[in-house]
């Protein structure tokens, strides 16, 4: 049966949602199923019957940035952008959880999802500029 | 208008990217797409006796292609043409590609690679660079190796009699993968009225370029490469994209249709190139003040199975050998040596990470044998301005290593820790406690090709203006995540004093921008950079120079001088041309002269925690201290260095690459590490800037520098925490255990 992240990319053409490894280890399919963050690669799209499901196309609203999006931009939080749209979705679900997390949260609030370019200090620092927001 | 060079201008494609609307190749699809897929080697060497096709597959459904299918020179075009397109009757390494495949479905198709059963006659193999430097067999030329360097100052031989102490040492680091999280992609039309078209993921649209022409051979007008958006390269897109953009052509060519060939994960870390492993051995001669009196260094990196890249990776290895300081007697042998591996290639840094491991583990244990500290023994031995290399350059730019010491180990409380965990570290608290150390590594990292090369590559940019007072750059260096787009911008928004938005970036693609080079060795900034100011000033002097641009402008007066230019010429676009900057001389016979045209100079401080139960070694805090010239822009800079040591530090005690006869056995991010969120510590990046006068605003290169240091400044710290000196990496806790059980 297909993975949600392959008719996410083919059939509706959302291809915002990358894979990284297939195996749900990088985060960079990560999207929202009804409020809980997931890797699209590992969820068989029968699961998904009826679900409300937010990818990285539905966090701009009317051509505007979120807070969480803006911040990556003016801070480095994004360099080759491929885990990108995986790291704004797992921001977004760490701030709705904490809206004010501390150092530790963020770390361990986006350890699911890998980025080989960052180092990660301007991912962490975009997050605390899009809460101080 | 405010300047742009020096400000943390937010990147050009920013966007794009936190939206998802940045197109990479898997997201791109043409009308009758055909998929790809490669057949690859089940043994590391041997006879191909027979392919066949099994299974209950419609093997008439598919396109099949081998190497009698090449329509040109079967050989991946770059320094000695030597690895196959496609293995011809035998390989000689694991996952060699046989045979390619292509079908619309692309689940049958993944069922069909898996029933082509390819039988070999296997030879013996060699996986390691002491079987191939014994000569266990010969699997490549005649003696295995690749390439080799001698490098060789004053008189190393007659050092030896009137040295106080002479300090041995061998050092070891393991392959890397560079594990872009965007895997190895490209997209092909091709036939023989229009050529061949590719889309791909990829660091250098001309290397690509200038295989195809091999493989196909086709004049080069009817080979057009195209980069699509890419996510990382890290090198591993550099050299590699050759061979994925030929396959996915030769099915599109053999098909007529469209190709797209996406690895999976698995297949690129299997099958793709990874950093060098190598083998340093050190004999240095010291004086009892602590002078350094020759330095004689054995070099050897695993190339293995095709020469690819490995001499240019070995030059850089070699010449970055000897480190920040001065020697009157050196003597530097390297050799890159073959091996049945899937071949080894560009990763950041390229051999020179691997020498300057081996050095700065060295200068410590010298340090410690001499009875200084590993400051003083440093600061005895800096290179300053006036003072000549290992390969004899003058340094003619102001270093200063002795303040850039100072300075990392204030920021990092050197001083202050090393007295303190010494006393904590004495006191036992039984099996649970954890050790702390501190340690540092001084290093330097020359920007650009080596020695005559950037003279070779004849690096070319345009820019061209729009009647819209647009001015568009055309090169071929690509965006990587590095921020070429943003630094080119900021570059020609300072010269022509117009917005940032008013500078477009052209997507590279062969068929519309000049060759710019290879987007590699830190070049892109200091040297294309270099190219983009220089061509932006050739096109303010069209315009002042033919009356319609007063000298002093605004931006409504610059959009109407090149509207009214391009009324009365047609078109206004300028290109430069690499020059070296003067004085600049080297002898590629003897290894001597200037081998870059700039340095950028380094200190790194790490701080580790060492836990006696688990045996893992953790960074706690990290100081990365550099002099890069002026930065050009200081997120974007902070950027580089912070990735940079993340990904050093998973080099250093995360990333082992697991090896079963000459095949990566833990090709899965689920059992090759790299650091996550949770792992890097507080990476503090500090700049000192001092302008380099050849570089676009005072820059000089930045990228591969903080691949560099953080290696030995980590086993540094151990050795303080510890008392026990690791000479070997990755470090992983089954090697840290074993002095203790």
């Amino acid at each position: 049966m297909a993975r949600l992240l392959d008719v996410l990319r083919e059939q509706l053409h959302l291809t915002g949602t990358k894979e990284g490894c297939g195996e749900g280890e990088c985060g960079a399919c990560t999207v929202i199923i009804d409020g809980q963050i997931v890797n699209s690669c590992l969820v068989p799209v029968a699961q998904v019957n009826g679900a409300e499901i937010t990818t990285i196309e539905g966090v701009a609203h009317n051509g505007e940035l979120d807070a969480v999006q803006q911040a990556f931009i003016d801070h480095g939080g994004a360099q080759c952008g491929i885990c990108t749209p995986g790291m704004v979705i797992a921001a977004l679900d760490l701030l709705k959880r904490n809206p004010k997390p501390n150092e530790n949260d963020i770390r361990n609030g986006l350890a699911g999802n890998l980025c080989r370019c960052t180092g990660y200090m301007k991912i962490f620092e975009s997050v605390v500029r899009a809460y101080q927001k | 208008m405010d300047h742009q060079i020096g400000k943390p201008v937010p990147r050009k494609e920013g966007r794009k990217k936190v939206t998802g609307q940045a197109l990479y190749v898997d997201d791109l699809s043409f009308p009758d797409m055909l998929h790809g897929a490669t057949v690859r080697s089940p043994a590391a060497r041997g006879k191909i006796t027979s392919i066949s096709f099994d299974g209950d597959i419609p093997w008439d459904q598919f396109v099949i292609v081998t190497a009698k299918d090449v329509p040109g020179a079967n050989y991946v075009a770059l320094i000695l043409n030597d690895q196959p397109y496609l293995a011809d009757g035998f390989v000689n390494h694991p996952e060699e590609p046989i045979v390619l495949l292509a079908h619309e479905d692309k689940y049958l198709l993944e069922e069909a690679r898996r029933n082509v059963r390819i039988e070999i006659e296997e030879q013996p193999a060699i996986f390691s660079l002491a079987d191939s430097l014994a000569k266990k067999e010969i699997i490549w030329g005649e003696d295995n190796v690749f390439k080799k360097f001698l490098v060789d100052k004053g008189n190393v031989d007659a050092a030896w009699a009137n040295a106080d102490l002479i300090v041995e040492g061998e050092y070891e680091t393991g392959a890397q993968e560079q594990l872009y999280i965007e895997n190895n992609g490209a997209i092909a039309i091709a036939n023989a009225a229009d050529g061949v078209t590719v889309w791909g993921s990829m660091q250098c649209p001309y290397y690509v370029h200038k295989a195809l022409v091999k493989l196909f051979d086709l004049p080069e007008e009817k080979i057009r490469i195209i980069q699509t958006e890419t996510g990382g390269g890290f090198g591993g897109k550099e050299e590699y994209p050759s061979l994925i953009a030929g396959h996915a052509a030769l099915l599109a060519w053999k098909s007529g249709k469209a190709v797209k060939m996406i690895y999976d994960r698995a297949e690129d870390m299997v099958a793709t190139t990874k950093r060098h492993p190598s083998r340093t051995r050190h004999k240095t001669a010291v004086s009892k003040d602590g002078k350094l009196l020759a330095m004689e260094i054995d070099f050897v990196i695993d190339g293995g199975a095709y020469c690819t890249l490995s001499p240019v990776v070995l030059s850089r290895g070699t010449i970055h050998a000897a480190g920040p300081y001065v020697c009157p007697n050196v003597r530097i042998h390297s050799r890159a040596v073959a091996t049945n591996v899937p071949p080894h290639g560009a990763f950041r840094g390229f051999g020179a990470p691997q020498s300057i491991f081996a050095l700065e583990r060295h200068m410590n244990k010298i340090a410690h044998e001499v009875g200084l500290t590993p400051e003083e023994f440093r600061r005895r031995n800096f290179i300053h301005e006036g003072e000549t290399t290992a390969t004899s350059q003058l340094i003619r730019e102001r270093v200063d290593m002795d303040h850039l010491l100072t300075q990392a180990l204030k920021f990092s409380d050197y001083h202050a820790k090393r007295e303190r965990f010494a006393a904590e570290n004495s006191v036992s608290n039984g099996r649970f406690s954890k050790k702390r150390g501190i340690g540092f590594a001084s290093f330097m990292h020359g920007a650009g090709f080596t020695g005559s090369g950037e003279v070779y590559l004849q690096s070319v940019v345009s820019a061209e203006a729009t009647d819209e007072g647009k001015v568009r750059i055309l090169a071929a260096s690509t965006e990587i995540g590095q921020g070429t787009n943003t630094i080119f911008s900021q570059i020609a928004s300072e010269i022509l004093g117009l917005d940032f938005d008013s500078i477009e970036i052209v997507q590279p693609d062969t068929r519309q921008v000049p060759n710019s080079g290879p987007t590699v060795a830190s070049r892109t900034s200091m040297v294309v950079g270099k190219l983009v100011e220089s061509a932006v000033m050739g096109l303010k002097q069209t315009l002042t120079g033919s009356g319609l641009l007063p000298q002093e402008y605004s931006q409504p007066e610059f959009k109407k001088a090149c509207s009214d230019y391009i009324g009365k010429f047609g078109s206004l676009k300028t290109s430069a041309t690499y020059q070296p900057p003067p004085n600049v001389h080297w002898d590629d016979e003897k290894y001597q002269g200037d081998a870059y045209g700039a340095y950028a100079w380094a200190i790194y401080v790490a701080e580790v925690s060492f836990d006696e139960l688990t045996y893992e070694a953790r960074v706690e805090d990290f100081v990365a201290l550099q002099e890069v010239g002026r930065v050009l822009n200081p997120v974007l800079a902070a950027g580089q260095i912070e990735g940079g040591v993340a990904q050093a530090i998973g080099f250093t005690l995360f990333e082992n690459v697991v090896w079963k006869d000459g095949r990566m056995a833990n090709n899965q991010m689920t059992n090759y590490i790299i650091p996550t969120p949770a792992d890097i510590p507080p990476i503090r990046v500090f700049f000192e800037e001092n302008p380099y006068a050849y570089g676009p605003g005072g820059a000089k290169g930045i990228g591969e520098l903080p691949m560099d240091g953080a290696a030995p400044a980590i086993l540094n710290a151990i050795e303080n925490a510890t008392g026990m000196s690791f000479n070997q990496i990755p470090l992983m806790p089954e090697t840290l255990m074993k002095p203790f059980v």
